[in-house]
């Protein structure tokens, strides 16, 4: 009897802790294999920033090595000088900045009615919603073209900001996940008080769902930040590229100015850096959600 | 341009619409007109049927997508059928040619490598990127000390992306003066020729795929924190060991967010793009993804008809090869998407 009740404890504080806890030598293994596995993924990360400040005479005898042996911050400078950098910088944010709200409005809107207005019909439409996730864009790509060709919109800014406004069936399905875990009683008493049902989705929904607007928000500016393919399509003209185009044709012409592209690369990828370091918490928190909790 | 489209742009252009919001005019008007006429429909729905509130708001709600989804989306695939079947350079008026352009697709020899190609790669990068990231998510799993700093560092890269990574990567597999080659000869291996080389380029390609997994990884490691601790609990009264416990709860937990990510990975890396652009398709065709050849077809030499075609044989091929992963996929998940499947409807209704 005394046996048993000390047996207990014993079992269910083993079985709690997970192996790598119990054994000190797999605990070590563990720490190597990450510690080898995170060297190899950063290393390329730590090249590239070491690649930057380095000469072109410097690039070719350095070979591995990330040690900074120079700091030749001049590359950055004429990585901003050398081709209107701001310009493409602004066209970016533009390309980025519009079309998130968009999609935050118009995918939020589409997300609260899925999640509480029930009516006839609307799980059929929610169904093609949910099929059209699984249509890639480039079938429609070569007639969508055609469709902003006839609207005058070719080498204009227009046919990467406005499907935005449109919603996206990934985003409808995320914040109605979202807006179906809130309470419904929350819409019910809205309604009761004389709100409608915008007034409800605007005033009571979409402020308590600050998280996923901000994790959607996170995750879509990487998305359009990134974006080659609309640009490369639309954009002929220099003062309408976004800065991976530029970069991408940058390429073409400097290709040997490795230096250079480097830093260009590193400038293109640093709002990336920083909005993950500012955000970290809530792009943790917009994955719990997305990874269908 | 469409006549009339080109007839309200002069119009707003003498008004003194600023030059950057003309081609926006046009747009506009129709985007206003039509929900002029939607309101006045919503407004006389309202009167006559006062209790159907829910109703109108519902749709209401949803027309903006439904608006896009005709616009961007039914239009467009509609008169794609209709592009494919005809042969046309955007200049001198369409030309009905019959089936002449998917005949023509199959017998070009560029499709049946960019088909390869594209297959290729997503049929091998897919499977890595899936079992590295898993990997990764189970190793971070371990409560620690330092976890969150290892976390970070495996995610940073997915940061770098598109075409930032590309010029990055042709760095860093530069034969001569690369970060990889530089490596290997200190080991003594002569590198390979990475994307100088057609038997290597697109094997690199899929090891730079690699490097972005950080992605899923999060994912993943979410779904990891999910899993029921007392189903581990109760495995492990029943004696069960570390690799019965990973076969046995991890995996079926997992199983659906494993399929979901497999799925959305393979429709991803058929679209696979920038990185044949940056590299012109590579030496010998052997970067000619799918989708850059469509785009090369489409906006390079401004076959509209033909590249309409391709665009629906990737179609074909994406839908097949998404039914062979759920399908194939549905004995493995079965189980969980049982269990899954009750405990999402208590939640969300």
């Amino acid at each position: 009897m005394t046996a048993l009740a000390q047996s207990r404890p014993a079992v269910v504080f083993r079985t709690d802790r997970p192996f790598w806890r119990r054994n000190i030598s797999l605990t070590i293994v563990l720490y190597v294999v990450l510690a080898l596995g995170s060297l190899v993924f950063v290393y390329p990360f730590l090249w590239m920033l070491a690649t930057s400040l380095r000469s072109l005479a410097g690039v070719g005898s350095s070979g591995a090595s990330v040690l900074p042996r120079e700091f030749l911050w001049d590359n950055y400078s004429r990585a901003i000088t050398s081709f209107p950098f701001w310009r493409y910088a602004l066209n970016s944010v533009l390309t980025t900045l519009i079309p998130i709200v968009g999609t935050v409005l118009s995918c939020s809107l589409a997300g609260f009615a899925f999640a509480r207005l029930r009516v006839r019909f609307s799980g059929v439409v929610f169904a093609v919603v949910l099929a059209t996730m699984l249509l890639p864009g480039e079938v429609t790509m070569v007639p969508q073209f055609m469709l902003f060709n006839n609207l005058g919109m070719i080498d204009t800014l227009y046919p990467l900001i406005l499907p935005a406004f449109f919603g996206s069936p990934f985003y409808i399905f995320l914040f109605r996940q979202f807006f179906a875990r809130m309470p419904a009683e929350l819409a019910d008493a809205a309604v009761v008080d004389g709100c409608g049902w915008f007034k409800t989705f605007w005033l009571v929904y979409l402020p308590l769902a600050r998280p996923a607007v901000v994790a959607v928000s996170i995750l879509l500016f990487m998305g359009y930040w990134n974006n080659f393919l609309g640009p490369a399509i639309y954009i002929n003209s220099d003062q309408w590229k976004t800065l991976p185009l530029a970069l991408a044709g940058f390429q073409s012409v400097n290709g040997t100015d490795t230096p250079l592209l480097m830093a260009t690369s590193v400038l293109i990828t640093l709002p990336c850096v920083v909005l993950f370091f500012a955000a970290q918490k809530h792009i943790t928190n917009g994955i719990t959600f997305t990874g269908g909790r | 341009m469409n006549p009339t489209i080109g007839w309200i742009r002069n119009l707003a252009a003498s008004w003194g619409v600023p030059d950057v919001l003309v081609p926006l005019v046009p747009f506009l008007l129709l985007l206003i007109a039509l929900y002029a006429v939607i309101g006045l429909a919503a407004y006389g729905a309202k009167r006559k049927w006062p209790r159907a509130d829910k109703t109108i708001a519902f749709w209401l709600f949803v027309s903006p997508w439904l608006i896009g989804f005709a616009i961007f989306t039914v239009g467009p695939m509609a008169s794609s059928i209709y592009v494919s079947l005809t042969s046309w350079d955007l200049i001198t008026p369409p030309k009905f040619v019959g089936l002449a352009n998917y005949s023509e697709a199959f017998q070009d020899p560029r499709v049946a490598q960019a088909l390869k190609v594209t297959l290729l790669y997503g049929l091998i990068s897919v499977p890595l990127q899936t079992a590295l990231a898993f990997l990764v998510a189970m190793l971070l799993n371990a409560e620690l000390p330092g976890m969150r700093f290892f976390r970070t560092v495996w995610y940073l890269p997915s940061l770098v992306s598109g075409v930032a990574q590309m010029v990055l990567f042709l760095w860093v597999f530069n034969p001569r003066y690369g970060l990889a080659n530089d490596v290997l000869g200190k080991f003594g291996i002569t590198g390979p020729g990475w994307f100088n080389d057609a038997s290597w380029a697109l094997p690199t390609v899929i090891l730079m795929s690699l490097w972005t997994v950080g992605g899923a990884m999060v994912i993943y490691l979410a779904g990891l924190k999910d899993v029921p601790s007392n189903l581990y609990e109760a495995a492990a009264l029943d004696g069960a060991g570390p690799l019965r416990l990973f076969w046995h709860v991890t995996l079926p937990q997992m199983s659906p967010i494993i399929l979901f990510n497999a799925l959305t990975g393979i429709i991803g890396a058929l679209q696979i793009f920038t990185q044949g652009f940056i590299a012109n398709g590579g030496p010998k065709d052997s970067l000619l993804f799918f989708v850059y050849y469509l785009y090369d077809n489409a906006f390079q030499n401004f076959r509209m008809g033909y590249a309409s075609a391709l665009a629906w044989v990737l179609f074909a091929v994406i839908l097949a090869l998404t039914a062979v992963t759920a399908r194939g996929s549905s004995f493995a998940v079965y189980y969980e998407t049982e269990l899954s499947g009750r405990r999402k409807r208590r939640r969300t209704r």
